[in-house]
Parts: C-alpha cells; sequence; structure tokens
C-alpha cells in the first residue's frame, strides 16, 4: 500500500439510463483523511455515484481504482461500507440483533462490540427494542451503528443528515471526524442546506444534466 | 469470513420465523388442505386413494412450495438487506445458497417430515413409503434451488404472484415426473432408482449452478 495512491480515485465516471446521462463524466481522488462532499439537487445524480461506486450499479464508462487498482468485487467488500436510504433493518428484530446479523455479514473491527456502537450513536437503552418501534431518526442512528462498527475504511454516506434531529447530525459531524482521524475516508452527500463535517473537505458538485 | 456470514444469515432467518411462527405454517397448512380436499372428493376407498396417493401428494408440496416462492427475496429487497448482501466480502451466491436451504428447511422439510401421516391419509402402500421420502428428499431441495432462480428474476416487481407460478412450473414438471414417476414405477414392481437417480443428479448440478444463476438475476432485477 503506497501512500502516494488515493484511497479511492474516479475517473471519466459516467452512467446513463436508458440512453439519459443520470452524471458524468466526473473525477475525483478521495484520499485517507479526506472527506468528499457529493452536493447537487434532487435529481443530480448523487445516490446512482454513491450506488455505481458500490458496485450495486455498472458504469458505462471510466475507472474506479481503489489504491491504485481497478476494483474488484472483494476489493470493493474489503473497502467500502454503504449507507443507503433502505435501513435493511428486519422490522421483526431486535436493534441488537440486526447489528448482530449485519456484523456477521460485513465483518466487525475488533474494538468496538455492538452495545458500545449503539451507546455511541445514542441509542443505549433501546438494545431490545423490535426495529419496528423505532422512528425514522433512530432507525438511521442504528445504520450509523453498523457503519460505525465496520472495518472498512472508506464510507459512502447517502443523506446521512435525513430524519435526523440536531444532535443527531452533530453525531454524523462527530463520527465522520473520528473515522477520518482514524485514516478512513468518507463521501457524503447532501443537498446543501446541512453544516459539513468539520474535516479537510473536497467539494464535487453535480449539476442536472441539460 | 464464509462460515460467520452464513452463521448470522440462518441465525437471522430462525430468529424471524420465530418472530411470526403463524406465517410459517402456512405451508404445511396449505398442503395438508390440498390432501384432504382430495381424500375427501375422492371417496373413502382405499383402492382409489392409494392409486393417487403419491402423485397428490407430491402436487401438494409442490404447490405449497410454490406459494412460499415470493416469500424467498421479497422482503430482503424492500428492506435494503439485498444491497447489503452485495456489498457484503462473501459471495453473492454463497449467501443465496445459505438462505435458500434455510428456506427450505424451515418450508418444505416439516412438509416431508409429515408426509408418512399424510400418506396413510390417502392409503399410500406402506411398501411404497421408502420411495416416496426419497423422492420428497431429493425433490424438494431441487424445487427450492430452481425456484430461487425464478425468484430473483422477479424480485423487481412488485405483484408477481401468477409470473412466479408460470415461470416455474416449466422447471417444475421434470422434478414432478421423475418422482411422482419413480413411486408409481415401484408401485408396479418396476425399480424406482432411475428416476431417483435421475433426482438426485439434478440436484448436485443444481446445488452448485442454481445460486449463481440466482445471484446473477438478483443483480439484474436489482440494478
Amino acid at each position: 500500500m503506497r501512500p502516494s495512491l488515493p484511497l479511492l480515485d474516479v475517473q471519466g465516471l459516467r452512467f446513463s439510463r436508458n440512453e439519459a446521462v443520470v452524471f458524468g463524466p466526473v473525477d475525483f481522488p478521495v484520499a485517507e483523511g479526506e472527506a468528499l462532499l457529493v452536493q447537487g439537487d434532487n435529481g443530480a445524480g448523487k445516490t446512482t455515484l454513491l450506488r455505481v461506486l458500490a458496485g450495486l450499479l455498472p458504469a458505462d464508462e471510466g475507472t474506479i481504482r481503489i489504491h491504485g487498482a481497478p476494483t474488484t468485487p472483494a476489493t470493493r467488500a474489503a473497502t467500502l461500507a454503504y449507507l443507503g436510504h433502505l435501513p435493511a433493518l428486519k422490522a421483526d428484530l431486535t436493534a441488537l440483533e440486526n447489528l448482530d446479523f449485519l456484523c456477521g455479514l460485513h465483518g466487525r473491527r475488533g474494538t468496538q462490540s455492538p452495545e458500545g456502537a449503539m451507546a455511541v450513536v445514542g441509542l443505549a437503552g433501546y438494545e431490545d427494542a423490535l426495529a419496528r418501534q423505532l422512528s425514522a431518526g433512530q432507525k438511521k442512528r442504528l445504520s450509523l451503528a453498523r457503519l460505525w462498527l465496520s472495518p472498512a475504511p472508506l464510507w459512502l454516506l447517502d443523506e446521512p443528515y435525513a430524519n435526523l434531529d440536531l444532535q443527531g447530525i452533530e453525531l454524523v459531524n462527530r463520527m465522520v471526524q473520528a473515522h477520518l482521524r482514524e485514516g478512513g475516508a468518507a463521501l457524503v452527500t447532501t443537498h446543501g442546506a446541512y453544516a459539513a463535517p468539520p474535516v479537510r473537505t473536497r467539494l464535487l458538485a453535480l449539476a442536472k444534466p441539460a | 469470513m464464509i462460515w460467520p456470514a452464513a452463521r448470522a444469515l440462518v441465525v437471522r432467518d430462525l430468529r424471524l420465523l420465530w418472530r411470526r411462527r403463524g406465517d410459517a405454517l402456512q405451508p404445511a397448512l396449505f398442503a395438508l388442505l390440498v390432501v384432504v380436499l382430495f381424500a375427501l372428493a375422492l371417496g373413502s376407498e382405499a383402492r382409489t386413494l392409494s392409486k393417487v396417493a403419491a402423485g397428490v401428494l407430491w402436487v401438494a408440496v409442490l404447490l405449497s412450495g410454490l406459494l412460499a416462492l415470493d416469500t424467498l427475496f421479497r422482503g430482503d429487497a424492500e428492506d435494503g438487506s439485498l444491497e447489503q448482501w452485495m456489498l457484503a466480502p462473501v459471495p453473492l451466491a454463497w449467501l443465496v445458497l445459505v438462505r435458500t436451504l434455510t428456506h427450505w428447511a424451515t418450508t418444505a422439510l416439516p412438509l416431508v417430515v409429515a408426509a408418512p401421516v399424510l400418506a396413510e391419509l390417502l392409503h399410500l402402500p406402506r411398501a411404497q413409503l421408502p420411495v416416496l421420502m426419497a423422492s420428497l428428499l431429493l425433490g424438494t431441495p431441487l424445487l427450492s434451488l430452481l425456484g430461487a432462480v425464478v425468484a430473483a428474476l422477479t424480485v423487481g416487481m412488485r405483484r408477481s404472484g401468477i409470473l412466479v407460478a408460470l415461470l416455474a412450473l416449466p422447471l417444475y414438471v421434470p422434478v414432478l415426473v421423475f418422482s411422482a414417476g419413480s413411486v408409481a414405477a415401484s408401485a408396479q414392481g418396476f425399480d424406482p432408482t432411475g428416476g431417483l437417480l435421475y433426482l438426485a443428479a439434478g440436484l448436485a448440478v443444481a446445488l452448485v449452478l442454481a445460486p449463481l444463476a440466482t445471484a446473477a438475476a438478483l443483480r439484474i432485477a436489482h440494478a
């Protein structure tokens, strides 16, 4: 792992759906300890960009490199943690059971426990609450706990501030800050109204294609 | 890495099953209903019933499997779990295989266990019971694996009930022919091993190939 190569390097990435360009081509690097703020209006392709980076959608053209090497599903899985619009929570399982499953699936940072992560996101005491009883903001916090436990260095956060109260927004900023301090990186989409995390940020503005 | 993920998935599915144990009984109740209705409609004459017993049982199992098929991936697709499966550091096909086998063990296996009782209800000759059980044990996982491909293809659609049945039935027909056929062969005094070996071969192939096809179909349906 040579330090000169950025964690994520995107070049000429473009995606279109039914011949209509959704975004791109875009170029940007994301280095360790850095956050990339993806801004744009509704429909500008922020979510699609993140889904392409995560490998959920195939790109039309362009390259995505992780540490200078072309991505494979294995390197993607080891590098990326994705927080999307869907919480991936089972309504009939408790908060802790949901977290247990997602950690079993993605692996877990050795230093963290699910209970500890729930305390970090302010859900201490809700361990045995069924996910269906949690509010939208609490579900978001639970997804953040999953992210907190993930061993992946690059976070892809799709509208992480949605549904969160003021403390929640500050929580996201604090988590991103701590993650970056440990050598991680983050891509955060936002339509611009919220405060950005107080870290070294780069800005990528997506405009709706004409 | 692949074993902890499989364990987590199995534990999750069993917990979900326990939380919704009313729903879990549905396939078994449906099969019981079909068998009982056939027994009532055909009358209580043991000779008539015993002739069609294996066929009726197999159709009941097949239809109840079809009924349960829609739940295989739909919930996970709707709440975003499937996205997380695709991003996990284990192959999607592996998770699909684990999920399909858990689904089989929770929907079809109870029916296989209940089959001797249902067979008794239909006056199946006792001598044919071992062949029936062998055909069920080989045939039902094969149905689940084939059905998974179809369920994955239709996971992007909102209401896919009859479409799943239409797509799955052509794949199910050979399984039905070989399994019910082997019981019928043994009833006529022929050797049933041919049909059973075909089922076993099909199961071996499907165990390897069906999860790969299912994973590919899930990626396409979800993109």
